[in-house]
Parts: C-alpha cells; sequence; structure tokens
C-alpha cells in the first residue's frame, strides 16, 4: 500500500495480477462501446422518422446484430472474469452492474430497431402520410430519452453517483410525457378515425421511447451499486439521494 | 510470561446484568473515529465486533514477541454456533490472535499478552486456571495434520483418556466412534481402527484431527489453516464438515484462501499489520466492505 492511495481515496489502485486489471477494462470498454452503438442507433431511428427516409431505417433495423454479437461478447466476458477470476467486493459489483447494463443497453438495441421498422411502416403503408401534430410528442420524448441514456452512459463511464441519481429521478419527467403523449393521440384518434393507424404506430414509437427512458434509469441505479453497493432498484424515488446512500 | 489483564476491565466483562456503562465498555465501538488516521487510513476496527451470544470475547487484546508488537489492541466477540473467519496477509496476526484463544502462544519464549480474553465470561488469563483445562474445551486443529504416531483409535481416544472423561472400554468404543462419525471419517477407518493414525492420505489424517479434538467435547474449535495441505477434494470434504459441526461448536478458522472463508464462515474479520481492520457478516465483507484496506486485500490489491 503506497501513501499515494491515502491522499486520493477514489482513485482505485491496480490489482497485483495486472492481467484482471486489463481483463476488467476490456469489458468496460466493450460496454462502453456498445452503449456508443444503441445511442446512434436511437438517433438514426428517429432521424429516419423525422426526414421521413425508410432506407436510413432500414440501416438500423440491419444493424441492430452488432448490438447483439456484442451482447453475446460481453456476457461471455463477464461469465469468464467470474469463473477465472473470482471477483469480490468492488470488483464483483463491477462485472455484475456492468454484465446488466448490457441487458439494458440490448433492450435499447431491440427498441431502435422497433422504431425502426414503425418509421418503415408509417412512410411505406397505403394511403396519407401521418401529420406533423401526430409526430410532435415523439420529438420531445426522443430528445428526452436520449439524453437521459448520454446521462446513464456518462455515470457509467464516469462512476458518478451524482448524475446516476439525477438520471434515476428524470425518469418521471419521461413517463409524464409518455402519459401525455397517450392522451393526445387518443384524441387524435377520436378528432379522425382516419388517423388510427397512424396512431397506432406513434403509439409504439412512443412506447419504445418510454422504454428507453426506464432502461437508462436501470443502468444508471446499476452504477450506484456499484460505487455504493447499495441496490436502489426498488426506492422510491423521494428517498433516493446522497444521504440515503450514505446509511450502514 | 504472561501479564495479567487489568482487574477493572474484568470486572466489567463480568457483570451479569448489563448497566449503561457495560455498553459503553463492550458495545459497538463508534464509527465516528475520534482516532486519528495512520499512513494506511486505519484508526479503529470498522463493523460490529460483538455478538447477541458470545462464547468467547477479547477485549484490548495486545500480543507482543519481545519488543516486537504483533497484535494492536484487538476487540472481537466470537458467538455460539458459528464459523467465524480470521483473513489478512501474512504477518497480520491472525494466527497469533487465534492461538492467543486457547493460550498455544504460552509455550513461545518472550511472548507477552494483554487485555481481557473470556470464554462464557471467565477469563482464560486467570493464574488459577488449568491450561489443560482450557484446551480442552478450547481445541485445535493445525495447518499440517498432526496425527499421534499411533493407532487411529488411540488418536482420539487419547484425549477423553487423559481428561478422565471414559472409565470404560465400552465407553471408549462409543466416545472413539461417535467422533469419527462426526468427523466424516468413521466409513473410510471402521475396519482399520488398529492401524497407525500417520498411514492415513493427509485430508483423512485432517479429519482424524478433528475426530482427535473433538473427542474431548470442546466448546470451541480454532482451525489454522485446516486446508491448506489439501487436495480440493479433501478441503470439500472438510468445509463440508465444518459447516455441520456449527451446529454444536463454535469455531474459529484462519485462513489464507478468501474464497475458503467466504465458503465456510459467517462472519469475517479482517486484520492487517496486527490491527483488526473490519468484522462484519461474510457476505457484507466480501460484496461490499467498509474499509478501504479490506477492499484492496480482497479484491487482490496489495502489492
Amino acid at each position: 500500500m503506497t501513501p499515494k492511495s491515502t491522499q486520493n481515496p477514489q482513485q482505485i489502485e491496480e490489482h497485483t495480477v495486472k492481467r484482471f486489471d486489463q481483463e476488467l477494462d476490456e469489458l468496460n470498454s466493450l460496454v462502453l462501446r456498445m452503449g456508443g452503438l444503441v445511442q446512434d442507433q436511437i438517433t438514426r431511428a428517429m432521424d429516419a422518422l423525422r426526414e421521413e427516409d425508410p432506407e436510413a431505417a432500414r440501416q438500423v433495423i440491419a444493424r441492430d446484430h452488432v448490438v447483439n454479437f456484442m451482447d453475446v461478447e460481453a456476457n461471455e466476458r463477464a461469465v469468464n472474469l467470474l469463473a477465472l477470476r473470482q471477483p469480490m467486493g468492488r470488483d464483483l459489483r463491477m462485472i455484475m452492474s456492468l454484465g446488466k447494463a448490457v441487458t439494458d443497453l440490448e433492450r435499447i438495441g431491440d427498441e431502435a430497431e422497433r422504431i425502426a421498422r414503425m418509421t418503415i411502416h408509417i412512410y411505406e403503408a397505403a394511403g396519407s402520410q401521418p401529420s406533423h401534430k401526430l409526430l410532435r410528442d415523439t420529438h420531445s420524448m426522443s430528445s428526452l430519452a436520449k439524453k437521459m441514456l448520454r446521462d446513464a452512459l456518462d455515470c457509467l463511464a464516469r462512476l458518478d453517483v451524482e448524475l446516476a441519481l439525477e438520471v434515476a429521478k428524470g425518469d418521471a419527467e419521461l413517463d409524464s410525457e409518455f402519459q401525455s403523449a397517450l392522451r393526445r393521440l387518443a384524441t387524435y384518434i377520436m378528432e379522425d378515425s382516419r388517423n388510427v393507424g397512424h396512431a397506432i404506430d406513434v403509439t409504439f414509437i412512443v412506447r419504445s421511447l418510454e422504454r428507453i427512458g426506464d432502461h437508462a434509469k436501470n443502468i444508471s441505479e446499476y452504477v450506484i451499486f456499484l460505487v455504493k453497493g447499495k441496490d436502489v432498484r426498488h426506492v422510491s424515488p423521494e428517498s433516493l439521494d446522497q444521504d440515503f446512500l450514505e446509511q450502514a | 510470561m504472561i501479564t495479567q489483564a487489568s482487574p477493572q476491565t474484568e470486572e466489567s466483562m463480568d457483570t451479569g446484568k448489563p448497566a449503561p456503562s457495560r455498553t459503553a465498555s463492550i458495545g459497538t465501538r463508534s464509527r465516528v473515529s475520534n482516532k486519528a488516521l495512520d499512513d494506511r487510513g486505519f484508526s479503529e476496527t470498522v463493523g460490529d465486533i460483538t455478538v447477541d451470544q458470545p462464547r468467547m470475547q477479547t477485549r484490548d487484546v495486545n500480543v507482543y514477541y519481545g519488543d516486537k508488537q504483533a497484535i494492536k489492541d484487538v476487540s472481537l466477540d466470537i458467538g455460539r454456533n458459528e464459523v467465524v473467519a480470521m483473513i489478512g496477509p501474512s504477518g497480520c496476526g491472525k494466527s497469533t490472535f487465534i492461538r492467543c484463544l486457547n493460550r498455544m502462544n504460552d509455550t513461545i519464549e518472550g511472548c507477552r499478552v494483554t487485555g481481557t480474553i473470556t470464554l462464557d465470561k471467565q477469563d482464560i488469563y486467570d493464574p488459577t486456571l488449568d491450561v489443560v483445562q482450557l484446551r480442552a474445551r478450547v481445541g485445535m486443529v493445525f495447518q499440517k495434520p498432526n496425527p499421534f504416531p499411533k493407532s487411529i483409535y488411540d488418536n482420539v481416544a487419547y484425549g477423553p483418556r487423559i481428561h478422565g472423561l471414559v472409565s470404560s472400554r465400552m465407553e471408549t468404543d462409543e466416545i472413539v466412534q461417535r467422533s469419527l462419525e462426526r468427523a466424516g471419517l468413521w466409513s473410510e477407518v471402521k475396519d482399520r481402527l488398529t492401524s497407525s493414525g500417520t498411514g492415513l492420505s493427509g485430508g483423512q489424517q485432517q479429519r482424524l484431527c478433528i475426530a482427535r479434538a473433538i473427542a474431548v467435547s470442546p466448546d470451541v474449535i480454532l482451525m489454522d489453516e485446516p486446508c491448506s495441505a489439501l487436495d480440493p477434494i479433501a478441503t470439500a470434504r472438510i468445509e463440508e464438515l465444518i459447516d455441520e459441526l456449527r451446529e454444536n461448536y463454535t469455531i474459529a478458522i484462519v485462513t489464507h484462501s478468501m474464497q475458503q472463508a467466504a465458503r465456510v464462515s459467517q462472519r469475517t474479520a479482517y486484520f492487517h499489520l496486527g490491527d483488526l481492520v473490519e468484522v462484519g457478516e461474510t457476505n457484507q465483507i466480501f460484496t461490499n466492505p467498509r474499509h478501504r484496506l479490506t477492499e484492496d486485500y480482497i479484491t487482490g490489491r496489495f502489492g
């Protein structure tokens, strides 16, 4: 133990077995790369929707297998680490958290694919194009969901508990946006029954965006578990704060 | 040379009724430390050193080998029917600590023990106490299996005989069989009880030593790295045995294998350079240790 470590309690010392550090780093960076990829998938899927571009949506769908491949790869690495290194303490929490984050990222990838499919459905269906009014909620929800995902990946990369708490609490806003989007969609259907087909597609899209927020929230909760050793998944947002985390 | 524990401390531990002052003297130590951190970031033990039903209690135990201090102010309860694991790097004092619990350190020249250690509230360093009787109540199993160069039967019968626990051949037979059964060795040796204990395999020898330790019906069994000379299968059998013995005995085990500590114990105590750094539920110690030194050790970060 070097005196250096006491000067900076946040700094994590290296393992005696250097290869272990390397393997943990590899898993970590794989998960973050996967995060970057699904972020890009969401952005492209939403761009395709906004720009009425079914071709771009097809590319999103085609790329989902890369996300799946990374999911399998990360899982394998996590299992190998557990079996071969017998991690304890923070290392164990890190591997468990990354392993779970991967599952959420894979699901986010699936949501991007679903949005892309709906986009193709909307623009290639026979009949009229949807009114812009119908799509308005998807844009505001998309920027919220993307921000949550960006913040979740940020706090995972920096192990920033403060930011993780913010993300976990921020999910409520997206949920209420989702509820009002549903109410508006119901109104459009009642106004003009020709809207029904598109309204259903849009419902799926806002539903996907809401789910992305849930997954981002999960990831931020894994970060809290990783750093603080506390499972906060079922703690109410009101009582979830720094004070709660400091309680033994 | 054993320095007697101060009578005042002893009195406070012997009080039958829990007075408020007693809580202060042997209760959980405050987590907010008033001691300064040393350069390792240590000030005092983290976690609850007490248990509801202590079998043994140690308070402010210091051990010196000549001028060198091997253990500093270690206070820890060892509960009934629980396995406590002591872990820590070499030279951290974990073996020294469990050797205090049945006064094995008496035999070491220049070793001095201060503080209070009680077994069922009785001071085990009381000069009027018979050390032989103490060691019958607090048995020990060592790193290397050390059966006597006698028959398997005599290895187990030796303790009950010298302690006068048996008066007839029949009683002795019974105690030998029961002890070997409890140690999970009976079926393997029942047809060759007269052959030498040293002729058994390493794992069998260690189980024979455990049978020998439990033959005198101890309250506490101390184990100093009991599996370090055994293969994984023999180790697993000993670990299974430890789990079974827990029903009837209190067990303190020193181990270099953290996985073993994790597998067999309910509480874990982490020692570093003579200090008891952290005590806690084994689950907590291995998934979410509170002290930085514990974290570094269990995750393999000590150079």
